[in-house]
């Protein structure tokens, strides 16, 4: 009971935060929202019990993802400019987009239902057999490092591929004439 | 550069509890929440924290360029390399049973290995992006 009326604000304030982050236009106010969303949900995560999860979602959603818009808002300026556009066809598209994944859930099996799919097919092996196979208490390090290896090598080859990406771009070397130019770099 | 003495102090007392706590995660991300690639934020954040309160100028000196670079990919190069020893120890690849003559004793060898490379390049790269973002207004 207690942890549904927990569900329910923490739902609320999500919902808040977001139509908030829409609403604003000074740029370093939608920073700060996004940040509070982010630690929102991580306290949506921790309540599912998905500790790595919340982990992950807090260091990077609420603190390096905040810090990266703060630097870019420091290059572009706080201010965003007065839309020009009518939102009729975009409001018409993200209400069927939200219609049709409404739509999708409705099939899907019940939070926690230990019959779903998802239980059913490895998860099973793992769990029983983590600790003998990997002598691992936390079964997620098992799963990410051990288990499912390819996947973590490919995900972080996808970071390496970031930075990589980000270093041709941008570049870290600093500019030798600052001044007139500025702007058009 | 800020030139609040108290942001100043309190940033210089809990940086290097940043990087404490990312070790601590990094290496106890076996037994409890957690594993290389929290503790590569965590890591990155404790030096973004200085650049943003010392200036990107200190932390281009204190991490240069050059490190940073290389170690991107030593990370990466770490993770893929487990496989190939795996492999030349007559085994499929990324089979961390293979390094030691204990299954057991293999998975944990491979596992902290794989784990640090993670760690390694996600701070590497979120230190990249940062300085790369934040460094162009520098003058």
């Amino acid at each position: 009971m207690l942890i549904e009326a927990v569900n329910i604000v923490l739902l609320a304030l999500l919902a808040a935060t977001a139509i908030a982050a829409v609403r604003l236009h000074d740029l370093f106010a939608v920073a700060m929202m996004f940040g509070i969303y982010s630690l929102l949900a991580a306290v949506m995560f921790v309540l599912l019990d998905a500790l790595d999860v919340a982990f992950t979602e807090a260091a990077v959603g609420v603190g390096i993802s905040t810090v990266l818009m703060l630097a870019t808002i420091g290059l572009v300026g706080r201010h965003e400019l007065p839309s020009t556009h009518r939102s009729l066809l975009p409001l018409a598209v993200v209400v069927a987009t939200g219609a049709a994944l409404i739509y999708g859930t409705l099939d899907m099996p019940f939070f926690g239902d230990p019959g779903a799919p998802v239980h059913q097919h490895v998860a099973p092996y793992y769990i029983s057999q983590s600790p003998h196979q990997t002598g691992l208490p936390n079964v997620v390090t098992s799963v990410l490092a051990s288990y499912r290896g390819y996947d973590t090598l490919g995900e972080l080859a996808v970071i390496f591929t970031a930075g990589v990406g980000v270093l041709a771009l941008l570049g870290l070397r600093r500019r030798k004439r600052p001044g007139k130019h500025r702007t058009a770099q | 550069m800020i030139d609040n003495p108290v942001l100043r102090i309190i940033a210089k007392i809990i940086i290097p509890m940043i990087l404490l706590f990312a070790l601590y995660v990094q290496f106890h991300g076996d037994f409890g929440p957690g594993g290389g690639f929290q503790a590569g934020v965590i890591f990155a954040a404790g030096f973004i924290l200085y650049g943003l309160v010392f200036g990107t100028e200190s932390l281009r000196s204190a991490v240069p360029p050059a490190v940073l670079r290389l170690l991107i990919a030593v990370g990466l190069a770490l993770f893929a390399g487990v496989g190939v020893i795996t492999m030349l120890a007559g085994s499929d690849y990324l089979a961390y049973n293979a390094l030691s003559e204990d299954p057991i004793a293999g998975q944990h060898l491979g596992i902290l290995v794989v784990e640090f490379g993670v760690g390694v390049t996600v701070s590497a790269v979120m230190i990249t992006i940062f300085l790369a973002f934040a460094g162009r207004n520098d003058p």
